[in-house]
């Protein structure tokens, strides 16, 4: 938008406002890795302290005692196939919904634009007993099927907004350059793509990485996502603070990450929709 | 000609891989629930020796004091909880309005809490609450307050739940507003300034009605969500003290894998599924991509 030197420096109370719904927005994820990093004694202290010698135990905990690292692992192959997937056919289909007029296109776009808020609590039954019928059901690919279906809509919807923005001269260009429609695709449609992608990859994965309750009844103790398997850590006689606190810090840090990476894909993402432009 | 065949078949090529996995993964298993609502299936059997009941378990779900207090309780915190968002967000835009230089590090950080998965937010406010060693007691106590049992209490846990989706989603409405104002016209507001308008009333006379439409998508959406969820309350408090923070998706779940009745949840997911499709409707009608092209 505008080089950043041509920005103004905000008034004092800005930035004090500022600071403060900052400050709001991080000490609980602070206070979350704060805790991951104290000894039982001090998590259960009646004493809050802010200063204390930080343990790396929880986490040494959680890999020796409950071998988190499996569950990640389990994790990382979820998200990345259903990233991967759900990118692939949602740009195709979406491709095809914003530049060719065909026999069912509108039924398919308003079918897409309801199913993109479908609660995974209607789906949660269903799709543990089909899923089984299925032979899926307690395996990775399966888990990989239902994220895959529950984030096509939405990343179909994000990158037809993106299409739609490309000028379609290039393609009609390449066309009469004797190119055929799926060499157009790859060649000119793609490459322009790219930042549409990233938003959908970021919001794709965040999904797949983040979510806990299909990933729960659709796994075993082997199969296990990294959400699901914390379960693990709340027992009849309570919760394991610090182990729990430590596979939590595990579980936000992708996305925490990501989110610095890329913060204008991901407000893209979000506003995507409802505000034009 | 076969190449204007090839022609046509082309979008369909494009769209049969994405369309298969939606019909597989979210139309199917939609039909099949419609399907188990009408049979009496415990969990753990074979579907063979399940009931067909018909209408028993919507009879059965309409007449339960559980499905609508629960029903209560999940509207109670979607206009609690979604109007307190609104105020503040759009109260904190209006403020935070001018593009001021250090932005974008900070609107990065409000969007910290809505990609934390929602299984570390419970987690996290469930600590926070704690009644024994919560940071929040701790501060009241140094506060001189008297420390609350925040998740022991049912008044008290329904206002847990709500501060924590506040945290949560706040910053959504924050982000939306602000984009909006960003695509705002400059001349709208020149115009009310120079006929006289004041910071007020350019406000409530010009900026809002012009964010009406960014304001009532951003409010179906955070409403969809709050019938959607269940991931953070079910770390938090798992629907208790009682019924007091049991939203409904929760019940749908805790129907099938607690009370071990797959057709009864199935015929509550029903219901959940008709007022999640009204509300993904009524955005629709609001702002529809595909009339936004038409339009253009």
């Amino acid at each position: 938008m505008s080089h950043p030197t041509s920005v103004p420096r905000g008034s004092p109370l800005h930035y004090l406002m500022l600071a403060l719904l900052a400050t709001a927005c991080l000490l609980p994820l602070v206070i979350m890795t704060m805790t991951s990093l104290k000894t039982e004694a001090q998590i259960f202290d009646t004493q809050w302290s802010w200063l204390f010698a930080p343990t790396l135990d929880n986490y040494r905990a959680v890999v020796e005692e409950n071998h988190i690292e499996r569950y990640m692992l389990n994790s990382l192959k979820v998200s990345l196939a259903a990233t991967l997937i759900t990118l692939m056919l949602g740009t195709m289909c979406a491709y095809a919904m914003a530049r060719f007029r065909f026999l069912g296109r509108e039924p398919l776009s308003y079918s897409t634009l309801i199913l993109r808020t479908l609660p995974p609590a209607v789906l949660a039954v269903p799709v543990f007993v089909i899923w089984s019928a299925w032979g899926i059901g307690d395996t990775l690919s399966g888990v990989v099927l239902v994220y895959v279906a529950l984030n096509l809509p939405f990343t179909i919807w994000l990158l037809y907004g993106f299409i739609d923005q490309l000028p379609i001269e290039l393609e009609e260009a390449a066309a009469i350059d004797g190119c055929g429609p799926f060499r157009v695709f790859y060649k000119i449609v793609l490459p322009l793509l790219k930042p549409g992608l990233a938003a959908a990859a970021i919001f794709t994965f965040r999904l797949a990485w983040n979510e806990f309750i299909l990933g729960f009844i659709l796994t075993n103790r082997i199969t296990r996502t990294l959400p699901a398997s914390i379960s693990n850590y709340i027992t009849d006689t309570g919760v394991e603070w610090g182990k729990i606190m430590a596979a939590g810090v595990l579980i936000a840090l992708p996305p925490l990450i990501f989110t610095f990476v890329a913060a204008k894909q991901i407000i893209t993402g979000l506003t995507a929709g409802a505000v034009k432009g | 000609m076969p190449s204007a065949r090839l022609a046509r078949l082309t979008p369909y090529v494009y769209i049969l891989p994405a369309v298969l996995v939606m019909l597989a993964g979210l139309v199917y298993p939609i039909l099949s629930a419609v399907r188990l609502g009408f049979y009496d299936w415990p969990l753990g059997t074979d579907f063979d020796s399940a009931r067909f009941v018909g209408f028993q378990a919507f009879a059965e779900m309409l007449a339960s004091t559980q499905v609508w207090t629960s029903m209560g309780i999940t509207v109670a915190f979607v206009l609690i909880a979604v109007s307190a968002e609104l105020v503040l967000g759009i109260a904190l835009a209006l403020f935070l309005e001018k593009p001021v230089r250090g932005m974008r590090f900070f609107r990065t950080v409000f969007v910290l809490p809505m990609m934390v998965a929602p299984i570390c937010v419970g987690l996290i406010w469930r600590y926070l609450f704690d009644a024994n060693f919560g940071p929040i007691n701790h501060l009241s106590a140094w506060l001189g307050l008297s420390p609350q049992a925040w998740l022991a209490d049912p008044v008290l846990a329904f206002s847990a739940m709500v501060i924590t989706d506040i945290w949560q989603w706040t910053p959504f409405v924050l982000i939306m507003v602000l984009a909006g104002l960003q695509g705002l016209d400059e001349s709208v507001i020149e115009a009310a300034r120079i006929d006289g308008a004041n910071a007020w009333q350019q406000i409530v006379r010009v900026k809002l009605p012009i964010l009406k439409p960014i304001l009532i998508v951003t409010l179906l959406a955070r409403m969809i969500d709050g019938f959607r969820g269940l991931e953070v309350i079910y770390v938090m408090t798992f629907g208790g003290p009682g019924l007091s923070t049991e939203l409904f998706s929760l019940h749908i779940f805790k129907a099938a894998f607690i009370s071990q009745k797959l057709g009864y949840s199935s015929a509550l997911s029903i219901l959940l599924l008709v007022i999640v499709s009204a509300l993904s409707l009524a955005i629709l009608l609001i702002s529809n991509p595909l009339k936004a092209k038409a339009r253009r």
